[in-house]
């Protein structure tokens, strides 16, 4: 029975903030609560109650995230179709194999580097630390109009903005205009350049994760070190190189470590824009796979280019756990 | 879609580089022109950004819109009138509305009762299992859309909307649980042990002493899981086959795919209808999420 006077004293409301509190997080030697705390007798009996509220949680990760993935490195091994055949059969490296000698894979790969390096990495990363650091020194309206357009690209759900950027490189579409009235040449970018256009698009729609990141970052630099630095004749260049860049060299790594992860799987952007086409000249490793998978329906081997992404996704991600280690 | 777990650089201790003053101070003329070249640079790249969100609503109100964004000449309401229709607005909507919103429900709970054990009680298994979460989060879960497939057809969950509120939910689970444990992480325990001694059980004391007290955090997850579902296009697209069962992220497709035949103007004023609801969300969490990016915070760890 709980005492009707118990609930929510007016406490400490913010919980970002209170969030914050260091060293609260690995729990340590933490007490086990008073002994008026109906214990059962046996500790393993009790360990086990105390686990029981994870449940339901580990249940559906197992179900629905661990599961796909181990059946997944199991058709990845298989000829499994989608229509005609219903037996399938284990061909061993077979799929990794046609992969590794198929145009398409290897196309697909490097447009998936392309994608990567110029949206995430160059375009999202650097942009959105420019960003950060202009609305530093920028006046208050600036800056908060300039945020809110940003992030606003961000927050549109992926198939709109998919549609908005498709309009923009038409050939008639907004970017052509501005073109013509700059007497620049215009041309038909989903057709000419479609993977830059799709590298754009995703610049313009992940760029405010990186400047949210940096900009917390930025301010949490000290105005001493700066100016001191200004005060030893320390230009804006050489300032930046030498004193911020290494001052959030955590950030940076996160943050290029999670665009990154996150321009690997985008799906929904490329396949509003082109389908990735014309012809396969925008088919990123995603859209190769479903491809495969779908309209040529070789189940097995759809996943087996999967299960490669996967493997890169999980290197990354090895990778940046690594760095968070002393974190967590 | 921005799953991220963020870390601030914290600088160096030490004491304070003394603040200088005479010579060195920057004269105020030169800050002012520094502030105002800074402003034309954002300028700049805000009318970049804009651009494409002009078309939008430009051509949400034109009568006669095509693909470049200008103002329309002719304003009307009729691409509004258009679209609310039961079979391109209030149906995909409803859909969206009751997966996204399950999914979502399913998330909060079962992440608010993960987290209870993780972040009250020390056990060996916290930490690997934070770590699995961790690595969990950024695994890409485009990837396994085609095994998804695969296995939702050989248990008969395919084109059904509870497996896939099931399965996203599943995929929001992971960071949904890494924030809720950390915001839990700042409810003092001593309000809880007073609970206790009241006599009230573990599961209590979670639903009437520390969720009420972690509020802001509930809604900070809820509403993020609820915006990254919304804009889910891949998975309603991989596991819902019947048209009258497809949430907005992906009717939109049925309805506006050809865009050789496409009416511009209505595409554009349903586009605005299916963000509104993620972005006034975001606008309604933006200051925990934004400002400060307390998300980096909240996910230290």
């Amino acid at each position: 029975m709980v005492s009707k006077h118990t609930p929510a004293p007016a406490g400490p409301r913010d919980a970002a903030g209170a969030a914050r509190v260091p060293g609260q997080a690995g729990g340590g030697r933490r007490r086990t609560g008073p002994s008026k705390h109906p214990q059962p007798p046996n500790s393993v009996l009790r360990a086990l109650l105390r686990a029981l509220p994870v449940g339901p949680s580990v249940v559906l990760m197992l179900l629905f995230l661990a599961g796909p993935i181990a059946y997944c490195v199991w058709i990845a091994f298989t000829d499994l179709q989608l229509s005609g055949q219903a037996e399938s059969s284990f061909v061993g490296l077979e799929n990794f194999r046609t992969a590794f000698g198929d145009e398409g894979f290897i196309n697909a790969v490097w447009l998936t580097l392309v994608f990567t390096i110029l949206s995430s990495i160059v375009g999202q990363n650097t942009l959105g630390l420019a960003l950060a650091s202009l609305m530093q020194r920028a006046s208050k309206t600036v800056r908060t109009v300039t945020g809110a357009i940003v992030i606003t690209a961000w927050v549109v759900p992926e198939v709109v903005a998919g549609f908005l950027l498709y309009a923009f490189f038409r050939r008639e579409g907004t970017l052509n205009s501005v073109l013509d009235w700059l007497h620049l040449p215009s041309q038909n970018w989903l057709y000419t350049l479609p993977i830059l256009a799709v590298s754009f698009a995703n610049i313009w729609r992940g760029t405010a994760f990186s400047m949210l990141v940096y900009s917390a970052a930025l301010s949490e630099i000290p105005k001493e070190i700066t100016e001191a630095a200004e005060v030893d004749g320390a230009g804006g260049w050489r300032k930046l190189w030498h004193v911020t860049l290494p001052m959030i060299r955590r950030s940076i790594a996160t943050n290029l470590m999670l665009n990154t992860l996150q321009t690997l799987s985008v799906f929904g952007l490329i396949w509003a824009m082109t389908r990735g086409g014309p012809g396969d000249r925008s088919q990123t490793l995603p859209l190769f796979m479903y491809e495969q998978a779908f309209k040529n329906n070789l189940l097995g081997y759809g996943t087996a280019v999967a299960l490669l992404l996967l493997l890169v996704g999980a290197l990354f991600s090895l990778v940046y756990m690594r760095m968070l280690r002393t974190e967590v | 879609m921005p799953t991220s777990t963020l870390t601030r650089d914290t600088p160096p201790p030490g004491p304070p580089a003394p603040r200088r003053r005479g010579p060195g101070r920057r004269p105020a003329s030169r800050r002012n022109s520094r502030r105002l070249a800074a402003d034309l640079c954002l300028l700049l790249a805000a009318l970049a950004f804009v651009l494409p969100l002009a078309w939008l609503l430009f051509s949400s109100v034109d009568a006669d819109s095509g693909l470049t964004a200008r103002p329309p000449t002719d304003v009307t309401w009729d691409n509004f009138d258009a679209v609310m229709t039961t079979d391109i607005t209030f149906r995909p909507l409803l859909n969206s509305l009751i997966l996204c919103g399950s999914a979502t429900a399913i998330t909060v709970v079962a992440a608010a009762l993960a987290a209870y054990p993780l972040s009250r009680y020390s056990s060996r298994l916290n930490r690997p299992f934070m770590l699995t979460i961790l690595f969990t989060t950024s695994l890409p879960i485009t990837a396994i859309m085609v095994p998804v497939y695969g296995l939702f057809v050989q248990i008969n969950l395919i084109d059904t909307m509870s497996g896939t509120a099931f399965f996203l939910a599943s995929s929001q689970l992971p960071f949904a649980i890494w924030l809720m444990k950390n915001f839990m992480d700042g409810v003092p325990k001593v309000l809880e042990e007073a609970a206790w001694t009241d006599g009230a059980s573990s599961m209590q004391a979670l639903v009437r002493v520390i969720l009420p007290l972690m509020g802001p955090g509930v809604v900070v997850v809820t509403v993020f899981s609820f915006i990254m579902m919304w804009g889910n296009f891949f998975v309603p697209f991989m596991l819902l086959l019947s048209p009258d069962q497809m949430p907005a992220s992906v009717s939109i497709f049925e309805l506006f795919g050809n865009m050789g035949s496409v009416v511009y103007g209505e595409l554009a004023a349903f586009s605005i209808i299916y963000s509104a609801p993620a972005v006034l969300l975001y606008v309604l969490i933006a200051r925990r999420l934004g400002g400060g990016f307390a998300l980096g915070g909240a996910v230290k760890g």
